[in-house]
């Protein structure tokens, strides 16, 4: 199969996120970086089909922060090829991004037959809508997202799709396709350090040059800001044994203890 | 602001969803401010006895076709491109939910029209439409204007009330004749919920785990807690998807809507896709490292502190009052 996954960086938002002085973006000073969590799914159900029906994967990325080390990364867990697009992802909307990576998909021979595209089905700073579904409308493949499980056989994908509740339910579609993946069947793996850094000696990042944007963001955003603290929680304080006292308290108070 | 609203009614199983009516609600405010219509949209061949239902919008337009039912994202995006086209529609609301996801994306595509993703909060002030839409898993806020109030708005569930979009009234319908194509995708089947050793919408007392359990030997920490206290344990998203505990656990969007006496949330930042599943708790405890973490501002106690520290204080608390 010729499989391609799309990383993105995105905030890691176990840091403090702050907004710039223009009001329109994320203060990048202390941002700092980390795979798109759909994304690193997506690159384990992709090595998943490899490992079951041969193939090759091939990472794409645009240009951001780390984005190096996270290619690498996704080559010493088996992945056979990385791109990078040398377009800034800061400062574009998911269009403008879809754009871009509609137009290296367009190339000739991209798309094969048995081609599965696997982004991720949602970042959690997509104002503007999700990449998968933009995509696969410009290249006129069928999409499906939330996808939690693929199954491939003679052209065809049998894939798993999350509703509420637990519920979930299998569609069917004819390769090519593009499929945002929410979760794989299996945890992501795990690589060890040192083969990240072998793969950083001995593997390298193609580039595809493409045309910048014309329009980088979509939406008029008037401003972005933190949301204020309504601090309805009433913060319970002290050390962990009195703490615990407290909780005990509460707990007795709803009947519970 | 004069063109129509459209909400796109979500259905699962023949069932109208809650968020077809918190929508009605929030697009019938929006109707009074500006003036325009509020109108629905019902696809799929059981359309008709759910049209019924939809007295808080001043017309219903179905499209009645069996490739609309359980159709992906691009079949139904381009019946509602043809109502939208039919409608002359300016404004689109559909759900920001697992079963609509793609939908405004696709519709975007093919209309033209701006998506504005995560949507909590719509206004129409002197002329302006503004959206506020929660990014970040929460830490971040945008407004966002759209020009004549013309665009797609992807709805959070839990952001307006459901009883504001419930009518008595029976609606006018108007069935449209679309061509539709064949899906690409096609259904097959559902997979039921996996039925786990323990319902966690039945209990009283959930202890909640994130990923700030840190790892799968530290979820016996919440099990020895959830034992004392009678309840079970239940988790956030990652931790599932890290095989520490099974499907049957997992609370929010795509998992479990539970509604206990008392929800521990230890570790979880409370992300809208999470806070989807427990927010109607009677009491959310919540106790996280990140005195800014989101969950902190809808529970009702918060300690800034580091969960695996106070587990076994508080299990041990809880045997000593149990005792006396
Ligand atoms: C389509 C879709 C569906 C989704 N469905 C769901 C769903 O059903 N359920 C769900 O939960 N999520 C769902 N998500 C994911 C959701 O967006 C969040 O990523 C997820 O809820 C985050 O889980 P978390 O709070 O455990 O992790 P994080 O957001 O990483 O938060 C971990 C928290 O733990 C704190 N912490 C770290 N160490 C400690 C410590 N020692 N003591 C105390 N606190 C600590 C940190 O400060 C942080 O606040 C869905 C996402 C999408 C896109
Ligand atoms: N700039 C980008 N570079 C590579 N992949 C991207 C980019 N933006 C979005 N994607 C892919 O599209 C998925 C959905 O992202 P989003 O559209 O932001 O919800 C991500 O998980 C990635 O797989």
């Amino acid at each position: 199969m010729n499989l391609y996954v799309l990383l993105k960086m995105v905030p890691d938002t176990v840091e403090e996120l702050n907004v710039s002085a223009d009001g329109q973006s994320l203060d990048s000073e202390f941002l700092r970086f980390k795979l798109s969590e759909p994304d690193d799914h997506a690159l384990e159900q992709a090595l998943l089909l490899k490992e079951k029906h041969g193939g090759t994967v091939t990472v794409v990325a645009l240009d951001a922060p780390e984005v190096d080390d996270v290619l690498f990364t996704a080559l010493a867990k088996g992945g056979d090829r990385a791109v990078k697009i040398p377009i800034a992802q800061a400062g574009l909307g998911t269009a403008a991004s879809a754009g871009v990576l509609a137009a290296f998909f367009a190339a000739p021979g991209a798309i094969t037959p048995d081609t599965l595209l696997l982004p991720g089905s949602q970042a959690i700073d997509d104002l503007e809508g999700e990449l998968a579904p933009l995509l696969a409308a410009a290249l006129n493949l069928p999409y499906v997202g939330v996808v939690c499980g693929v199954q491939a056989a003679d052209g065809k994908a049998t894939i798993l799709k999350e509703f509420a509740g637990g519920l979930r339910a299998e569609f069917e579609v004819a390769l090519p396709a593009v499929l945002g993946i929410q979760s794989a069947e299996k945890p992501p793996r795990y690589v060890p350090v040192a083969k990240v850094r072998a793969a950083m000696k001995s593997a390298t990042i193609d580039t595809a040059e493409l045309a910048p944007p014309d329009r980088p963001v979509q939406l008029d955003i008037a401003r972005l800001y933190k949301p204020e603290a309504a601090g309805r929680a009433e913060m319970v304080e002290g050390a962990p044994a009195d703490v615990a006292d407290k909780l005990v308290d509460v707990l007795a108070k709803h009947s519970v203890v | 602001m004069a063109n129509p609203i459209l909400v796109l009614a979500e259905q699962v199983r023949g069932e109208l969803a809650d968020i077809t009516f918190e929508m009605l609600g929030a697009g019938r405010a929006l109707a009074i401010a500006s003036g325009a219509p509020l109108y629905a949209a019902l696809l799929g061949s059981e359309a008709a006895p759910l049209a019924a239902k939809l007295g808080a919008a001043d017309k219903v337009f179905t499209v009645e076709h069996p490739h609309l039912d359980l159709a992906p994202a691009g079949t139904v995006a381009a019946a509602l491109k043809g109502l939208v086209d039919h409608t002359q529609a300016g404004l689109v609301l559909l759900g920001c939910t697992n079963v609509s996801l793609g939908i405004g994306s696709m519709l975007a595509a093919h209309s033209g029209l701006p998506l504005v993703n995560f949507c909590r909060a719509i206004t129409f002030q002197a002329g302006t439409l503004t959206c506020t839409s929660q990014l970040f898993g929460g830490k971040i806020l945008s407004d966002v204007k759209l020009a004549d109030g013309r665009g797609i708005v992807s709805v959070y569930p839990g952001a307006f009330p459901v009883d504001a979009g419930k009518h008595d009234g029976t609606p006018p319908v108007e069935k449209v004749d679309l061509a539709v194509e064949a899906p690409k995708a096609v259904f097959k089947r559902y997979v039921e919920p996996e039925t786990g050793d323990v319902d966690i919408t039945k209990q009283d007392v959930l202890v909640g785990v994130g990923r700030g359990i840190q790892t799968q030997d530290n979820v016996q920490l919440a099990e020895d807690l959830a034992q004392i206290l009678g309840g079970a344990v239940c988790a956030s998203r990652p931790v599932i998807d890290q095989g520490w505990l099974p499907l049957s656990r997992q609370v929010g969007k795509s998992g479990m809507t539970v509604k206990p006496r008392v929800y521990l949330a230890l570790g979880i930042s409370g992300a809208p896709e999470h806070w989807e599943g427990m927010q109607n708790a009677q009491c959310i405890i919540a106790v996280n490292t990140d005195p800014k973490a989101p969950i902190f501002d809808g529970a009702h106690y918060g300690v800034v502190g580091d969960v695996l520290e106070l587990l076994p204080v508080l299990t041990e608390k809880i045997k000593a009052r149990k005792a006396t």
